[in-house]
């Protein structure tokens, strides 16, 4: 197996806005190694978000090619895509988006159930609530949970099927200074002990700084 | 996976619990409209078919009037009659009771009452099985002596008098004709196309000479047939159209009469009321139809409402089956439960409609039948399944990242 768990090669992605054109990813390659702590900064309207999409499976490069874990993904369907997002991918978002009528647990669940795991789903879930140190909230829903805990079943949720990478957008956005940096303590440790490969999309120096690599994006290509 | 689908379906149903309960509303009414005309048409039919069949399994209808291939059509007459009695050549036929029928303005006391008025023999009364609440049926003496004399049935001695008690004796005017009444008809009840109580009996000869004219002499307008027994109706239909066929000259296959048995009288309501009960049921279904809208346009609102849900189910993995089946379950759930309560609904109102005629003395009794159940039952899950299913694959078809990012 390659060292190298993203491997994207050429990337372009073109939207029909219109009459008009829309060039996102303008041939960007991007290696990325097992384990490591990347995050991707720019500006608004660089490509970023597209990169993030593509990199997630969400969505397919217009051109380029793209091995995932080994796995070349870029020409797959939906339901394919959907089944590679599931096993490889963990994401994590800006909003937490976790469902709001569904416990904790549940919330942790859902990717199990997707992958249509029956046996011992609550004791991963338990397992994986744990980890993140929410062992004594498993029961309780989303709102009644503050946003750093909300994060933490998110995170929870994003490593349960043991994802080749997780993808955080703008992970400790939506949260104050304390808890932002407890939840990077957390992803950062995480990284640590399981070797969780991370992709952080931020705005946020002080966030990018505490990566191993930082990768900025402009015009929809990778600025030296 | 099913199962799960069944619960996350009922865990965003009761999340919005009134709204869910409106839509359900729409089926509930739906199907029980639908059960309830059904229950109370093949209540109807049963009750049509119950007093056709209380005239007698072993009755025969000869009417004149048959294929309009015959040049020249003879009406059936007292000599027909008379002939079908013989017993050679109609070994099967037990009784014949030639009639004639009319109605007629009877009035006594200033009370005045417009009924049926039957012409009939002394075999009438052995025929059709009448049976007097008080006096004597008409007997050869009136019939020959062509006797102002009649018969009240119940309803009529009830309309004229107030009482049944005590008539007999009592005098009438039948088309301003005065004549005695010699006894009351028991009561039959149970009403089907005609009412068996709203009539007079008069001697036969009398009606021909006085109330009920025809042009042609001897004339009657039925033949009532009496077969030995039940199974014996084929043949006595076959005995008498031979007679007949023979006396009125006609070539096979064309003749100038009919003969119906009771089994055709059966048919032909079943047949009326069946088009009756589909016809309620298909104005009912049109209610279900509605509600199914109801559920499309929830099922679409609730897809808009829950675009970042099913991004982010997306993102995390799930097909477009899942989510396909997430939303058709909700969609089927919402159904069910509406024709589960709709069965429960249209039971109560054919229950209630069924108290209501018996009280107003006509007997229906509604019948909910177990195919009518499962008919509402699959129909109300189809139901939700088709108009579940166009909101459900918008939903399934979203794209990710666009649903992700929607506010």
């Amino acid at each position: 197996m390659s060292d190298y768990v993203v491997d994207a090669r050429d990337l372009t992605k073109v939207y029909q806005m219109g009459d008009v054109e829309v060039h996102a990813l303008r041939g960007l390659s991007i290696k990325i190694k097992r384990g490591e702590v990347m995050s991707i900064m720019g500006p608004s309207g660089s490509g970023k978000s597209t990169l993030m999409n593509t990199l997630g499976c969400l969505d397919r490069p217009t051109s380029g090619d793209y091995l995932l874990d080994g796995e070349s993904v870029a020409e797959l369907d939906d339901d394919q895509l959907a089944d590679i997002r599931n096993r490889k991918v963990g994401f994590i978002f800006q909003t937490f988006n976790l469902l709001p009528r569904a416990t904790a647990m549940a919330n942790v669940e859902l990717p199990m159930r997707y992958a249509g795991v029956t046996e011992g789903r609550s004791q991963r879930a338990q397992a994986a609530l744990e980890t993140v140190g929410l062992g004594d909230r498993v029961h309780h829903r989303p709102n009644e949970l503050s946003g750093g805990q909300q994060q933490r079943v998110a995170i929870a949720r994003a490593l349960i099927n043991n994802p080749a990478i997780v993808m955080a957008d703008e992970p400790t956005g939506n949260l104050d200074t304390k808890s932002g940096d407890e939840i990077m303590k957390l992803l950062l440790g995480l990284n640590e002990e399981q070797g969780v490969t991370l992709i952080i999309v931020t705005h946020d120096p002080e966030i990018a700084a505490r990566t191993n690599r930082i990768v900025t994006i402009r015009d929809g290509r990778v600025e030296d | 996976m099913y199962w799960n689908s069944i619960i996350t379906a009922l865990e965003s149903l009761t999340a919005n619990k009134l709204r869910s309960a409106l839509t359900i509303l729409g089926i509930v009414i739906g199907v029980g409209a639908v059960i309830a005309m059904l229950a109370i048409g093949s209540g109807a039919q049963n009750t049509i078919t119950g007093s056709i069949e209380g005239i007698g399994t072993n009755l025969l209808f000869v009417v004149s009037g048959g294929s309009e291939d015959v040049r020249n059509p003879k009406p059936l007459t007292l000599d027909d009659a008379e002939a079908l009695t013989d017993s050679f050549q109609a070994p099967s036929v037990l009784g014949v009771a030639p009639t004639l029928q009319g109605n007629a303005e009877v009035s006594a006391q200033g009370e005045i009452h417009i009924t049926q008025l039957n012409g009939v023999t002394t075999e009438y009364e052995f025929v059709r099985n009448a049976t007097l609440y008080e006096g004597e049926f008409i007997n050869e003496a009136h019939l020959l002596g062509r006797s102002a004399v009649v018969l009240l049935g119940w309803d009529v001695a009830e309309e004229l008098f107030g009482r049944t008690d005590g008539v007999t004796g009592q005098r009438v005017r039948i088309e301003g004709q005065p004549f005695t009444v010699i006894g009351v008809l028991a009561q039959k009840g149970g009403t089907g196309f005609t009412n068996e109580d709203d009539r007079v009996l008069v001697p036969l000869t009398t009606a021909q000479a006085r109330l009920l004219r025809r042009s042609t002499p001897n004339r009657v307008d039925m033949i009532l047939v009496q077969a030995v027994s039940a199974d014996d109706v084929a043949a006595a239909t076959e005995e008498v159209s031979a007679i007949l066929r023979a006396r009125h000259r006609t070539a096979i296959g064309e003749d100038d009469f009919t003969v119906f048995n009771q089994q055709d009288f059966v048919d032909t309501a079943q047949q009326i009321t069946g088009v009756f009960t589909i016809f309620l049921g298909g104005i009912a279904a049109i209610s279900l139809l509605v509600g199914g809208i109801g559920i499309m346009n929830i099922m679409l609102v609730s897809v808009i409402e829950r675009t970042r849900e099913i991004g982010l189910r997306k993102a995390l993995g799930a097909r477009k089956s899942d989510i396909l089946v997430q939303f058709l379950a909700e969609s089927s759930l919402l159904s069910l439960t509406g024709g589960i309560l709709g069965i429960v609904l249209g039971w109560l109102i054919a229950t209630i409609v069924g108290i209501i005629a018996a009280n107003a003395n006509a007997d229906i009794n509604p019948v909910i039948g177990l195919d009518a159940v499962l008919l509402a039952t699959l129909f109300s899950t189809a139901v939700g399944l088709f108009f579940g299913l166009y909101p459900a694959n918008r939903a399934a078809s979203l794209e990710p990242v666009e649903a992700l990012r929607y506010e």
